[in-house]
C-alpha cells in the first residue's frame, strides 16, 4: 500500500500551499496527473485520499487524478509509439527497445481548485 | 454563488522523498562511498546474495549493509557473521524502505562506525515487485534479482523496477534444468525496456556467475573503480532522472 504513502506526501505539500495562503480558502478539487507506467493504482489513491483526508482541511476536497499513457520515443523510426504494458515495450515496426520514455512516468500534483474566502460585510 | 479559483502547483508527488534521496547520496559521495539498492520479490535470494558477498569481498573492500526487514532481524543476523557493519531497519507495515528511513540508517553509520572508511553500502531493500522502484534512498545503482522460479513474464508484468536497474541478476540458475523457463527469454524481456542493462546469471548455491558478479561490484566501488563518474551507473541514473524530469515537464 505505497499509496497511503503517496497520500501522505500529497497531503503534506497541499497543506503547505494552502497554508500560505490569505484566510486558507476551503479546497474544493486536488488535480493530480498519474502516468500510466507507475507504480501507482488511481483507485488505491482515491481509497488512500478518502481515508486520510477525514476531519482534515481537505475533507470535503475531491481527488481528480487525470491519467497519462505510456508513450515512447523510437530513434531508429524517428516517431512514438504507445508500448502495451504487460506485453511488449519495445517498438512495434524495429523492435527497437524502450529506451526514451516521453510520457507515462508522472507523479504530480497539478492545480488545486478553491473557493473565494468570504471577506464579512460591514 | 462562490467564485472558484485556481492554483497551479506542478509539484512532483514524490518531491520530498526525492530530496531525501539526493540528500543520502551527498553523504555517501562525501565519504567515497558507492551505494547500491539491492531489489527483489520475496524469497529471490537477496540476502543469499548478499552473504555470498560478503564472503568473498569484505577482504578487500570495506562494506555495510543497510537492511529493510518488515518486521524481524532475521536476515540481519545472517548477514552479521561476516563482521561487517549490519544496520537493520525494521520498516513496520510498510512494504519498501525510503529516503528517510535510510537516512535513519546512514545516521546511525556515521554515529557508530567511521564511514570514511567504507567503500560500498549494500541496501537489502523488502521483498517486493512494486513498490520499491519509485522510492529512491540515494543509491547510485539499482540492483534487481529474478529467480528463475518467478518465470520470464515478471519483468513485463512488473516493468519499473527491471527498467531502471543497472544490473540484473538471474538467481538461483542451479533449478533451471528443472523448470520450463528460458533464461535467454528473460534476458530478452529485460533488454526490451532496459537495453543498457548487465544481465548476470548466477546461483548462491553452486557459486555459478558470482565471479562475474564480484567483478561487476568492484568495478563500480569507488576504492577499486577508475572513478565512479565514467562507470555505466552514473550516466544511467542519470538519464533516468532527465526522462523522468521530462515526463514532468
Amino acid at each position: 500500500m505505497h499509496e497511503t504513502d503517496m497520500t501522505k506526501a500529497l497531503i503534506l505539500t497541499v497543506r503547505d500551499w494552502w497554508e500560505a495562503q490569505p484566510g486558507q480558502p476551503a479546497i474544493e478539487k486536488v488535480h493530480l496527473t498519474v502516468g500510466k507506467f507507475t507504480c501507482v493504482e488511481p483507485v488505491s489513491l482515491q481509497f488512500a485520499f478518502e481515508v486520510q483526508t477525514k476531519g482534515t482541511f481537505l475533507d470535503e476536497a475531491e481527488l481528480v487524478i487525470r491519467e497519462t499513457s505510456l508513450i515512447a520515443f523510437c530513434h531508429p523510426c524517428q516517431a512514438e509509439y504507445q508500448p502495451e504494458i504487460g506485453l511488449q515495450y519495445a517498438c512495434p515496426t524495429c523492435k527497437a527497445p524502450m529506451d526514451d520514455i516521453r510520457s507515462g512516468r508522472e507523479l504530480k500534483i497539478d492545480r488545486v481548485e478553491y473557493a473565494e474566502v468570504e471577506v464579512p460585510h460591514t | 454563488m462562490h467564485q472558484t479559483f485556481d492554483a497551479a502547483l506542478g509539484i512532483d508527488l514524490l518531491h520530498v522523498n526525492q530530496t531525501g534521496a539526493d540528500h543520502n547520496r551527498a553523504h555517501f559521495d562525501a565519504w567515497g562511498i558507492t551505494c547500491m539498492n539491492v531489489m527483489s520479490s520475496p524469497g529471490a535470494g537477496k540476502t543469499a546474495l548478499l552473504e555470498r558477498t560478503l564472503e568473498s569481498l569484505h577482504q578487500e573492500l570495506a562494506i555495510a549493509v543497510i537492511e529493510g526487514d518488515m518486521t524481524t532481524e532475521l536476515d540481519a543476523d545472517r548477514l552479521r557473521q561476516y563482521g561487517v557493519p549490519v544496520i537493520a531497519i525494521n520498516t513496520g507495515r510498510s512494504c519498501h524502505l525510503d529516503a528517510k528511513m535510510v537516512a535513519g540508517g546512514i545516521h546511525t553509520l556515521e554515529h557508530s562506525y567511521d564511514p570514511n572508511a567504507l567503500d560500498l553500502v549494500l541496501v537489502e531493500n523488502v521483498g517486493n515487485l512494486v513498490c520499491p522502484a519509485e522510492f529512491e534512498v540515494g543509491e547510485h545503482l539499482k540492483v534487481a534479482l529474478l529467480s528463475v522460479t518467478e518465470g520470464e513474464d515478471k519483468p513485463l508484468k512488473y516493468p519499473i523496477m527491471f527498467q531502471e536497474a543497472d544490473c540484473l541478476l538471474i538467481t538461483k540458475v542451479d533449478l533451471a534444468p528443472y523448470l520450463d523457463v528460458s533464461l535467454e527469454q528473460i534476458a530478452a524481456n529485460v533488454r526490451q525496456m532496459n537495453p543498457h542493462v548487465t544481465i548476470i546469471p548466477v546461483s548462491a548455491k553452486t557459486g555459478e556467475g558470482l565471479e562475474e558478479w564480484f567483478g561487476w561490484v568492484r568495478s563500480r566501488s569507488v576504492a577499486t573503480g577508475e572513478s565512479r563518474s565514467v562507470a555505466t551507473g552514473e550516466s544511467r541514473s542519470a538519464s533516468a532522472e532527465e526522462s523522468r524530469r521530462h515526463a514532468h515537464a
